[in-house]
């Protein structure tokens, strides 16, 4: 009844947020207001409708109704509570209506803004937003119903939106259980962070094709735009890392970036957007590369999709997969459409979007940026490509192929190496005009000091060249970026005669966009400093071992104490190991390798032990271990220079996108006379 | 003498037969390391666990092609032989990058391709660009005040007098 009742909100949900599209569409088109304002409460209304919705489902898998399909597939009796709330998003249905659900939200949000500047753009964000909402619930209704239950037929078992004909309910004892690999904190966090990012990508992309359809050709729709785009990559970013840090702790392959392609399908928005991020500052300071941000949002937009795309239509398996889901289908006409009339409707403005602006020289900031533009692209490309290939190579040949890991390391590292030296050099870059003597007067100390490094480092014993270059890079951004923190806040200080930490902290209120952005470059710095290290500095052993006895990998030496066996009561049978860790010969710590083995779903999950510093990281995995006796064990020891420096960079980067985020303080009023203000200004 | 030569004679073919003896020793199978067996595993990947590298799959079936390529390397196979040996078995998708020959070299030509023709757009836009703001430039020197401006006259005399 309840599975019904949700069903049935569901679908009015569906029908306000196609009569919100109709009406806005209409209003638009035939220039009546009403219309138009009955769209927008009708888009209001598909909030609280799919709230109510969504909390049905959340209700039903909480109380586990295991006579609800989607409850039985992703939850268990034994699960704890936070995993049964958070299991809205662990499986496809699931996952389609929270992604509808936020985006609800988002574009009901942007509808409650002023609109009176801006009057022309509600009609057209109104239609982008709905009909991606509606294509979104379509698919919850007619293809993956969170809402289907288990009958009984004479057909067999099977999930049925309505009842068939002679069927019996059928309840489960029990449900399937999530995957016990996203029975993790990080897998809690990780979908809704991406989904957040990937779902406020597309209020700036509903205001692109506003612009573009009402011909609006200034920057207004970047400007309102602009926070929407820094929330939506801030969550899209942290989703990536938290998608890595979970990686990293449950996947047990001592890293935390495999070039999977469901990771590539959450990057690739990232590239175009962080391109986008960078591009739309030209086109707000120089009125330049308007058609390109255009197609920056529209690609952006439209890889948010395939994104969820790639990973729900199980084309990644196969293509024939593919063709057989009814979702992946659905999907893919959805992505064309949206493309192609996207693309037609840039085209059709492509004239009046034209530059009046000219780029004069090849070092300014906007000329750097496109450097920096291209450079996203181009990693985008290499990712797109390894990508699909698999796909296009089984289309074509009927032969299946892996593009892995060092296909893609081997393309991206020289671009991310020339992403680095051009995140040094462009902040100190003008608008306008810059010539190799102006950069050049401001980058030779912070790029002397820099060249400290690579030195050290070599003389200490290190003889990579990709190391010394890289940790060359990171050096320039970090000192460059600190340098210029120093030069404003001198400024300050001989100017208003300020402290060095106040000049500092105010010069970051001034100008938040530019600060917050040279920080978030501080831990984009760190968090190569992360990457460096275990890419290049990464070593492992595997050895089977009695108790009493050790393994040596670098400084560490690691003893095998005992394997213990027990059950949980939340359905998980544990082999946990208790190793000894030395280092140099001292006693430094106790670590704990284990496999869960989870009842509900037969399979085994590996949890590392893991000793963090800021030097390096142990990280032992419980391999194998003799049944009987447990006496014999087999582990895999991984020592990952530096990997801390990934996470603690992230933190320094979100830091700085809030700074980012916040708006510039007003500067301080300053009182004028008549008198003084009758007087002409001295130079 | 003759026993000096029957002595030498044994000598040598005892140190021919102890250093056969130990060179049949070096033939006979090797101990492998897990961590030579995981050298070749982590460039396979398995057709069932898709994405996953050998060496750190957890499943009965990889497991089982470690213990595969453990046996190889006992017997003296090379790397390139015990790649060659899973790819002759499963096919092209157990390596890590696609085999350099046919269809697949669009793997490798097309990124590069894609990226010089955006460097030669985008040097194309910038050439264009500064082509046409040297123009302006030119145009605006070479432009004379309008005679008519009244505004212009008055402010040209004005800068006249403050020289």
């Amino acid at each position: 009844m309840l599975a019904d009742f949700g069903f049935g909100i569901l679908l009015l949900t569906f029908i306000a947020a196609l009569y919100a599209a109709g009406a806005a569409l209409y209003g638009a088109l035939k220039d009546v207001p009403a219309a138009v304002e009955s769209a927008r409460r009708a888009m209001l209304l598909t909030f609280p409708l799919i709230s109510v919705a969504s909390a049905i489902l959340v209700y039903l898998l909480a109380t586990g109704r295991f006579e609800v399909e989607y409850v039985y597939s992703v939850t268990s009796r034994s699960m704890p509570m936070y995993l049964k709330l958070t299991a809205w998003w662990g499986g496809q249905a699931g996952s389609l209506l929270f992604w509808a659900w936020l985006l609800s939200l988002f574009t009901s949000a942007v509808t409650l803004r002023k609109w009176d500047r801006d009057r022309e753009f509600l009609p057209w964000v109104v239609v982008v937003g709905s009909v991606t909402l509606a294509f979104f619930l379509g698919l919850n209704i007619f293809v993956e119903n969170p809402f289907a239950r288990l009958w009984s037929t004479v057909e067999g078992i099977g999930p049925h939106t309505f009842r068939p004909a002679g069927g019996q309910l059928f309840i489960p004892q029990d449900g399937r259980g999530l995957n016990p690999l996203l029975r993790h904190p990080g897998m809690v966090f990780h979908p809704p962070l991406l989904y957040l990012g990937f779902v406020s990508f597309t209020i700036p992309y509903a205001f692109a094709i506003a612009a573009l359809v009402t011909g609006r050709t200034d920057d207004r729709w970047v400007r309102i735009t602009r926070r929407w785009t820094l929330v939506a990559w801030l969550f899209l970013s942290l989703g990536l890392v938290v998608g890595a840090r979970w990686a990293y702790d449950v996947l047990g392959w001592g890293g935390y970036w495999g070039w999977d392609p469901v990771e590539i399908s959450a990057f690739m928005p990232w590239l175009t957007g962080t391109a986008f991020l960078h591009s739309v500052m030209i086109e707000e300071k120089r009125n330049m590369l308007k058609q390109w941000n255009m197609l920056l949002i529209i690609m952006t937009y439209d890889l948010v999709i395939f994104g969820t795309f790639l990973t729900r239509s199980g084309v990644l398996s196969s293509v024939h997969a593919f063709a057989q889901s009814a979702i992946g289908p659905a999907f893919f006409i959805f992505i064309g459409l949206t493309f192609m009339l996207s693309v037609g409707l840039l085209m059709y403005r492509w004239h009046d979007l034209k530059a009046k602006e000219q780029m004069t020289s090849l070092l300014s900031r906007e000329a750097l940026f496109l450097f920096n533009n291209l450079l996203f692209l181009s990693i985008f490309i290499v990712s797109f490509w390894g990508t699909i290939f698999p796909l296009i190579s089984e289309l074509v040949t009927g032969q299946k192929i892996t593009v892995g890991p060092p296909f893609y390391e081997r393309a991206t590292a020289p671009l991310f190496s020339a992403m680095l030296f051009l995140m040094a050099i462009a902040p100190l870059s003008a608008w306008g005009r810059s010539t190799v003597k102006t950069l050049g007067r401001i980058i030779w100390k912070p790029a002397l000091l820099s060249l400290l490094v690579p030195l050290f480092i070599f003389f200490g014993g290190i003889r990579q060249w990709a190391a010394l270059l890289g940790f060359w890079l990171v050096a320039l951004v970090t000192f460059v970026t600190l340098h210029e923190f120093w030069r404003a806040a001198r400024a300050r200080q001989k100017r208003w005669g300020e402290s060095l930490p106040v000049a500092l902290w105010r010069l970051a209120g001034r100008n938040r966009r530019r600060y917050g952005g040279y920080i978030v470059h501080l831990g984009m710095a760190l968090m190569a400093i992360g990457i460096l290290g275990i890419e290049v500095f990464q070593t492992e052993t595997q050895r089977t071992l009695s108790v009493g006895e050790s393994v040596t990998l670098e400084d560490y030496t690691v003893t095998f104490r005992d394997l213990a066996v027990f059950d949980t009561n939340d359905g998980r049978r544990v082999y946990r190991a208790v190793m000894d860790v030395y280092k140099d010969g001292q006693y430094v710590d106790e670590l704990h390798p284990r496999v869960d083995y989870y009842y509900d779903s037969q399979q085994p999950m590996t949890i590392p032990g893991l000793r963090s510093t800021l030097v390096d990281d142990l990280y032992i995995l419980l391999v194998d271990w003799e049944q009987v006796s447990l006496q014999n064990s087999t582990f895999k020891v991984y020592h990952n220079p530096l990997v801390k420096w990934l996470w603690i960079g992230t933190l320094v980067f979100m830091l700085g996108l809030f700074i980012s985020l916040l708006p510039d303080r007003e500067p301080a009023p300053v009182r004028v006379t008549a008198r003084s203000a009758a007087q002409p200004i001295r130079r | 003498m003759k026993r000096l030569v029957y002595g030498l004679i044994l000598g040598l073919l005892a140190a021919l037969m102890w250093s056969g003896l130990t060179s049949a020793q070096g033939d006979g199978p090797r101990t492998v390391t897990d961590d030579e067996v995981n050298a070749i595993a982590r460039q396979l990947y398995c057709p069932v666990c898709e994405n996953t590298p050998l060496d750190v799959c957890s499943t009965e079936a990889c497991r089982q092609w470690r213990e595969v390529i453990r046996e190889k390397l006992e017997q003296g196979w090379t790397e390139e032989e015990i790649k060659q040996y899973f790819i002759d078995y499963y096919g092209a998708r157990v390596v890590a990058e696609p085999p350099r020959e046919g269809f697949n070299w669009l793997a490798y030509i097309v990124p590069p391709a894609l990226i010089l023709l955006g460097v030669g757009i985008l040097i194309r836009v910038v050439i264009v660009w500064k082509q046409a703001a040297a123009e302006e430039q030119q145009l605006a020197a070479e432009a004379e005040p309008d005679e008519e401006d009244e505004y212009i006259r008055r402010l040209e005399e004005e800068l006249q007098k403050r020289r």
